[in-house]
């Protein structure tokens, strides 16, 4: 039976359209919702499916972040996670906190839990980095299998398949491992009622990341943040001799 | 804080209070009121709000143009438990707070009242069991919704009462160990569906007999012979929802079905309106919502003297009047869930909820329409159906004018106790 860690990141919702701030320093987050990134979700999801078929039996859920964070812990929890941990990062600490500080706290807290699984989306919808899977891998110098869309557990190692350019690809890997979820790994399920009121009972313990013995002094500055550029408006042209010739001004054909 | 929880406690009815602070909504504040949801609250609003926009929305429009009965949105969400929510714990309900059950009612709402209604009126079917049956009572009746995908279903009207409930004439007549029921209701929710009826029927045939005195309630099984469930009556809106008359001939009920006091049941309904209204009027709030919502998108798209209608004055009023009735209307059907939970005689503030936001929400699915224009009256667009399905909040669960005589009669109350 293994032990199942996975991360979970609170992020801006993805239906919310993404505002800049007027002084360019980052997006606009007061008062606009938030939720568990959705990678993340299928990554719970997932645990929670290895505890239902008795390869998992405990799931430990982490979130590195601000207080809030622990929203999307609960929701974790909701959906089956047995307890959470919260490391706290707030302020201007979370604002450079990259997936190299995530990670190494990912790897400590998998060690000291002595889990067999790390599980986590395979990035974030916010910052779309993409890193945190393999660095947390690379720190517990671990075998990683990400991109998977399908896991399954034979023996003492797991077979899994990852979705690459073009196609799958079936690995078979070494326990402990990393794995980082993709999005046709599974569809996650809602937290039903019942199940948030017991997750109120469940432990959820709040450290930081110096108790792990982390450091998570920014790397990088932010100099700014800027919005896509907006779209050109087209324009209408009488027929397709016309486009020819606009085409070829412009240098396209 | 602690005076203001003694000061709670002292206007606590003494008879059932046994709700109290089951599920706090408020986090210590310095003023002395608390607008914060608690976080518990704030998941169960998010659950409620997905299943509403993930599984609602997109087939309403099926279930209002066939009428069918929305039997695997209401397994859905009887397994996520987004319904009987506010059955006890001991039947294996959430006894959840009446402030969670308006958050929730509002999200389904949004969705469609329709199937809000076929799915969550269960809902007025059981608060007379929550507010005075036995817990054996309970424990049978609400704890089958529990275990299997039931639904109950509320019988007071008949075909010739409405407002006028006390001309009620179906009747009960005691045999040996058992009640004989006979006689006909209208209009009931759920009438073709339900796996059991809350049934008020006269007991007293003395034609003297006062309200307080005269009626009964009963629980019967769907299945006792001699109750026949009419056509499904095709309404202008919320056609989702199973609405039929029924008839009872000569239906016996065990004598342990009768719910609280013989003669005790108008009060027993006149406490269920105290404990849903909060709820009907949190639904009239929902569908104001998406009212508002539907018709402020719609404005900033479509375009009229070349620019988007919202930039002209006469359209963004609109908007304005329709967000402050949505305002207030969930500011007072919050408030009287949250007297109701606090144990208060909350009767005065539930009928404001219920007329205001009943009311309200025809104007504001009147004006979703006029922003909309044309279109607004064509099926293919969402707010002619809006406006069909709120008209009924007006009606049901005591008409606007119900709610407005007892408004008055509270206030002429008060009147004469000052005087």
């Amino acid at each position: 039976m293994a032990r199942v860690l996975v991360g979970v990141k609170r992020v801006i919702d993805y239906a919310v359209k993404i505002r800049v701030k007027p002084d360019k320093s980052g997006v606009v987050t007061d008062g606009v919702k938030h939720s568990m990134n959705p990678f993340d979700e299928i990554a719970v999801e997932e645990a929670v499916r290895l505890k239902e078929q008795k390869i998992a039996n405990e799931i430990i859920a982490v979130s590195c972040g601000p207080q809030q964070s622990q929203d999307v812990l609960r929701t974790a929890l909701a959906m089956g996670a047995d307890k959470a941990i919260h490391v706290e990062v707030a302020g201007a600490e979370y604002e450079t906190l990259q997936p190299i500080h995530v990670s190494k706290i990912l790897a400590k807290i998998a060690q000291n839990e002595k889990v067999d699984l790390v599980i986590v989306g395979k990035q974030a919808i916010d910052d779309d980095c993409n890193q945190t899977a393999q660095m947390t891998a690379g720190f517990l110098d671990w075998p990683q299998a990400t991109y998977a869309s399908k896991i399954e557990k034979k023996d003492d190692h797991i077979v899994v398949k990852r979705e690459i350019d073009g196609g799958l690809e079936t690995i078979k890997c070494k326990i402990p491992a990393v794995i980082s979820a993709d999005l046709r790994l599974n569809e996650p399920r809602y937290a039903t009622l019942p199940n948030i009121m017991k997750a109120k009972k469940k432990p959820l313990t709040k450290i930081t990341p110096k108790d792990l013995g982390v450091d998570v002094s920014p790397r990088i500055q932010i100099v700014k943040v800027e919005e896509p550029p907006v779209r050109q408006a087209g324009s209408i042209i009488p027929d397709v001799d016309t486009l020819v010739t606009k085409l070829k001004e412009k240098g396209h054909a | 804080m602690a005076t203001i929880q003694k000061l709670t406690r002292d206007l606590l009815r003494s008879n059932w209070g046994t709700r109290l602070f089951s599920a706090q909504t408020t986090k210590d504040s310095p003023i002395g009121i608390n607008f914060a949801f608690s976080d518990t609250d704030k998941e169960i609003q998010d659950v409620a709000r997905k299943f509403s926009r993930e599984e609602i929305i997109p087939v309403a429009a099926h279930y209002d143009k066939t009428g069918e009965y929305p039997y695997d949105l209401l397994k859905k969400a009887w397994s996520l438990g987004i319904i009987n929510g506010t059955i006890p714990e001991h039947c294996g309900g959430l006894n959840n707070s009446s402030v969670t059950s308006c958050l929730i009612d509002e999200e389904l709402a949004y969705g469609c009242t329709g199937i809000a209604t076929a799915i969550n009126s269960s809902g007025l079917g059981q608060a007379p069991l929550i507010i005075s049956g036995t817990k054996e009572q309970q424990k049978k009746y609400l704890g089958r919704l529990i275990e299997e995908p039931l639904v109950s279903s509320f019988c007071l009207t008949e075909p010739g009462t409405g407002s006028d409930a006390a001309a009620i004439k179906t009747k009960a007549e005691k045999k040996g160990d058992e009640w004989v029921i006979n006689g006909q209701k209208m209009w009931i929710t759920n009438a073709g569906v339900a796996n059991w009826y809350f049934v008020l029927a006269r007991t007293d045939n003395d034609p003297k007999a006062s309200i307080g005195k005269a009626f009964t309630g009963f629980i019967v099984e769907r299945n006792t012979p001699g109750i026949t469930p009419g056509r499904k009556e095709w309404n202008m809106g919320q056609r989702a929802s199973d609405t039929r008359g029924i008839t009872f001939e000569d239906v016996r009920v065990p004598k342990e079905n009768v719910l609280g006091e013989v003669g005790g049941g108008f009060k027993i309904v006149m406490k269920t309106f105290d404990y849903t209204r909060p709820s009907v009027a949190a639904s009239c709030t929902g569908l104001a919502q998406r009212c508002l919502d539907e018709a402020s998108k719609y404005s900033t798209e479509r375009k009229t003297f070349g620019v988007p209608i919202c930039q002209h004055q006469a359209v963004a009023m609109m908007l304005a009047d329709m967000a402050v009735a949505v305002e207030l209307s969930r500011l007072s059907s919050l408030k009287s869930a949250w007297e109701y939970d606090m144990g208060l005689k909350n009767t005065y503030i539930a009928s404001i909820a219920k007329y205001y936001a009943a009311d309200m929400v025809n104007q504001v699915a009147s004006n979703a329409v006029q922003i909309f224009g044309g279109n607004g009256y064509n099926s293919e667009y969402p707010v002619e159906k809006l406006m069909r399905d709120a008209k009924i909040f007006q009606i049901y669960e005591g008409t606007s004018q119900i709610q407005s005589l007892i408004i008055s009669r509270c206030v002429i109350d008060r009147a004469k106790q000052l005087a």
